[in-house]
């Protein structure tokens, strides 16, 4: 029986130690923050803050704008300075608040509970809304939607997904040896509120240490288990990670809640701790800054709304030769095209690739059919096929063939001799035609 | 296609940011590095003709290329190993006996290259287009333009320098035209003959004949994970079946199937042209239908066409169906059954 997994996958090399050593450390506070007023999946914030008005470390100054949303608060204290558009990291205009930090980093009132776990479910779900939790994987899903699901689905586990599986990343990897407990208590704390006894911790085998830190952290609570799971791309992906610790498969086009399981993120469930024991919003979260192009690589506590090119200068600066930075990991990650961006809630590291470490990406040639795209594909989808019919614009044809149960996740490409672009193939076939 | 600017000098691309180091081109030539075992069968039965009529092939097939891209105005893409791989197919399936000025027949190599490189691939739209198996094709056009000259076979000797030969039948012409009886005779006994066919040690086209040496380049590519063995297996196996049940003069049941496996283009098809990526299907239930396909059929042709062999065709008429089997054959999509067998949680 070999460790839990899903079907098919790839092995791209991990890259884990150039950072995986680093313990978790304070980042410089930044002078200025640009914080987005969308940097969620679901509806923006409305502001609640004019310009020139002072703001305290954790003050909302942004309102969720609608039930998918999630309020944003100020990471720094100082003055707000500008409202207005600004870029985010997949090269979007976003409404956002930047505040000059005053270096004073007065708190706002925060409300502490010692005895958190003595809370009704309701009392501690509104905390994690209020402290405008979203899912720290990448996709920022706002927690709070997770933790209501409708009346007819019936959950009964929750699953703290610390698979970290993209290559170079190791900011999960580092707060489950460092804050195990806290990392615990946070699944705890989901498990209370969802009403459930069930609690899975998926770990990818390539951190043992981290299997061992959360075991022993885990080790008299009742219900809770560490899974090992395979080393394999996208392990951490929701779906697959599901497959692998529980055996379920939710539907096609479906979600967790759909097999009952609600899943979160290393990072969000410390932050749900915090939320729920020191009444902290998010403000701050690990980022991996790393990468064969910057000098020094790090994992840094990092507030929300610092710019990417302090965290770079942070590190060392950039490596003559760097030639592509990424807001995320390698494989779903975002190219960006300047460093004046900010880190948001999603941001799971900065990756900086020197021009060895890159596939020129006009340089691919026609697909030959070897089919190693169809053995790479979690989904089980045909990527070949879908871009090929993207590229000869037949986007109907596309859809057929399951174009949107594709999460791009990138194996296709990763495995493709020919070198072609089937995820952004797959995306314009997206966005040329209704799902 | 793929956007790829500039701003303050970094590269903007969409995700993956890594790719794996497998090229097309590493893919062509180690699929040409595994023909070489065979390949080297073939020169030392069928000596230097072999090797001229396999390295004209090749030639041609890299000069066309690089001609019809500096034509039509593209990019050459003759460095991808392709061409080099349909050239050395080509040849392999190819009798060393067209080199010969009297009667004059070396331009057969070169008109199926032509043929192959050119209107077979490139008029296609170019690798990874093409309908048909450009060598398979290739070679078809000879045999029916040059119904003489393909089928004239020479003996194989292990005189390495021998330039006359002398020409003889290939076991699937006599087991066609005498039957099994007098093939096993020609060969002294039946372990004799399984053993003339394994080392290659008899008539044929080049490359074919050997088939422990086919086999070591098959296996290399299984384990290399360049082709799986749907393919191979299901062709061969389903062969092997036909030839047991139908191959038998009068009774089912009493055919020879280890004859037909080792014979003819039998290795060299299933190993090598059968599992050509472009012209095969993707999907791996796909594979399996054409590789039944493709072993229904090679035994249709022998047991009851007018050719002694019929892996060409049987392949070539496969091929037009792969696209439609492709197309015909879905994935199970993650998630699209429901799943019984998760572990139950007690409450």
């Amino acid at each position: 029986m070999g460790l839990a997994t899903f079907n098919r996958g790839i092995h791209p090399p991990d890259k884990k130690t150039l950072a995986a050593h680093s313990p978790v450390t304070e980042a410089k506070p930044p002078k200025i923050v640009v914080i987005p007023l969308s940097q969620h999946a679901g509806a923006p914030c409305k502001p609640l803050v004019t310009i020139g008005q002072e703001v305290k470390k954790g003050e909302v100054i942004g309102e969720p704008g609608g039930f998918v949303s999630a309020p944003v608060h100020a990471s720094v204290s100082g003055t707000v300075v500008a409202l207005a558009e600004f870029p985010n990291a997949m090269g979007r205009m976003v409404n956002s608040i930047v505040i000059e930090n005053n270096g004073k980093e007065e708190w706002t009132a925060l409300k502490d509970s010692p005895d958190y776990m003595n809370l009704p479910a309701e009392e501690l779900k509104e905390k994690i809304k209020a402290a405008g939790i979203v899912g720290l994987g990448g996709a920022a899903f706002p927690t709070s939607v997770k933790l209501s699901p409708p009346k007819e689905k019936t959950i009964d586990a929750v699953l703290i997904n610390g698979a970290e599986c993209e290559p170079y990343l190791t900011a999960d990897y580092r707060l489950m040896l460092e804050k195990p407990t806290e990392v615990v208590e946070g699944l705890k704390i989901l498990m209370k509120v969802l009403n459930v006894n069930k609690g899975f911790i998926g770990i990818e085998n390539n951190k043992p240490d981290a299997i061992a830190k959360m075991k022993e952290a885990a080790g008299g609570a009742a219900g809770i288990e560490v899974v090992a799971c395979e080393v394999k791309y996208p392990q951490g992906a929701e779906k697959m990670l599901i497959k692998a610790v529980l055996g379920r498969e939710v539907p096609a086009r479906g979600l967790p809640m759909d097999v009952g399981v609600v899943v979160q993120n290393v990072g969000t469930a410390l932050s749900i701790y915090e939320a729920a024991r020191f009444g902290k919003p998010l403000i701050e979260r690990v980022v991996t800054v790393t990468g064969e192009g910057i000098s020094e690589p790090k994992n840094l506590m990092v507030r929300v709304g610092t710019k990417l090119s302090d965290l770079i200068e942070e590190c060392g600066g950039l490596k003559s030769g760097s030639v592509k930075v990424i807001s995320g990991g390698p494989m779903m990650g975002f190219a960006v095209s300047t460093l004046d961006i900010p880190v948001t809630k999603g941001t799971s590291g900065i990756l900086v690739m020197p021009e060895a470490e890159i596939t020129h990406a006009e340089e691919f040639g026609p697909c030959i059919r070897c089919g190693r795209c169809i053995d790479a594909c979690a989904m089980g989808l045909q990527p070949y096929m879908l871009s090929i019919l993207s590229e000869i614009g037949h986007y109907e044809e596309a859809k057929e063939f399951n174009l949107f149960d594709c999460f791009e996740c990138g194996s296709c490409a990763y495995v493709c001799p020919a070198k072609r672009p089937i995820v952004q193939l797959v995306r314009l076939a997206k966005s040329m035609v209704k799902p | 296609m793929e956007a790829t600017k500039k701003e303050n000098n970094l590269i903007v691309s969409v995700s993956p940011h890594v790719k794996s180091d497998e090229t097309t081109s590493r893919i062509m030539w180690t699929v040409s590095l595994a023909l070489l075992p065979a390949m080297a069968s073939g020169l030392y039965f069928f000596g230097p003709k072999a090797f001229f009529i396999t390295a004209l092939c090749i030639v041609s097939s890299l000069v066309f290329e690089q001609a019809y891209m500096k034509i039509v105005g593209k990019k050459s893409v003759t460095g991808d190993g392709s061409a080099l791989l349909t050239g050395l197919l080509l040849g392999m399936n190819m009798p060393a006996s067209l080199w010969s000025f009297s009667p004059f027949t070396v331009h057969v190599p070169i008109v199926a290259s032509f043929v192959a490189i050119v209107i077979t691939k490139q008029l296609f739209g170019g690798l990874g287009f093409n309908v048909f198996n450009p060598a398979l094709i290739g070679r078809a056009f000879a045999l029916i333009s040059w119904p003489k000259a393909m089928t004239i076979w020479n003996e194989p000797t292990a005189a390495f320098l021998a330039m006359d030969a002398k020409t003889t039948a290939t076991p699937l012409g006599v087991l066609k035209e005498e039957g099994i009886a007098k093939l096993i005779e020609i060969f002294g006994d039946k372990m004799s003959l399984y053993q003339h066919l394994l080392t290659g040690n008899r008539a044929g086209s080049i490359g074919e004949t050997s088939a422990i040496a086919l086999l070591i380049g098959g296996i290399f590519l299984l384990a290399k994970r360049y082709i799986t063995w749907h393919i191979p297996v299901s062709f061969l196996g389903s062969a092997a079946l036909m030839a047991w049940v139908f191959g038998g003069k009068g009774a089912l049941f009493t055919g020879d199937p280890i004859v037909h496996l080792i014979s003819g283009g039998m290795m060299l098809g299933a190993w090598f042209m059968a599992t050509d990526y472009v012209t095969s299907p993707s999907m791996k239930n796909g594979q399996i239908i054409f590789g039944v396909g493709c072993g229904l059929l090679t035994m249709l042709i022998r047991l009851k066409g007018g050719y002694p062999e019929g892996v060409m065709f049987a392949i070539l008429i496969m091929n037009c169906f792969a696209p439609l089997i492709d197309r015909g054959v879905r994935s199970k999509v993650f998630g699209a059954v429901k799943q019984d067998k998760s572990k139950e949680i007690k409450k």
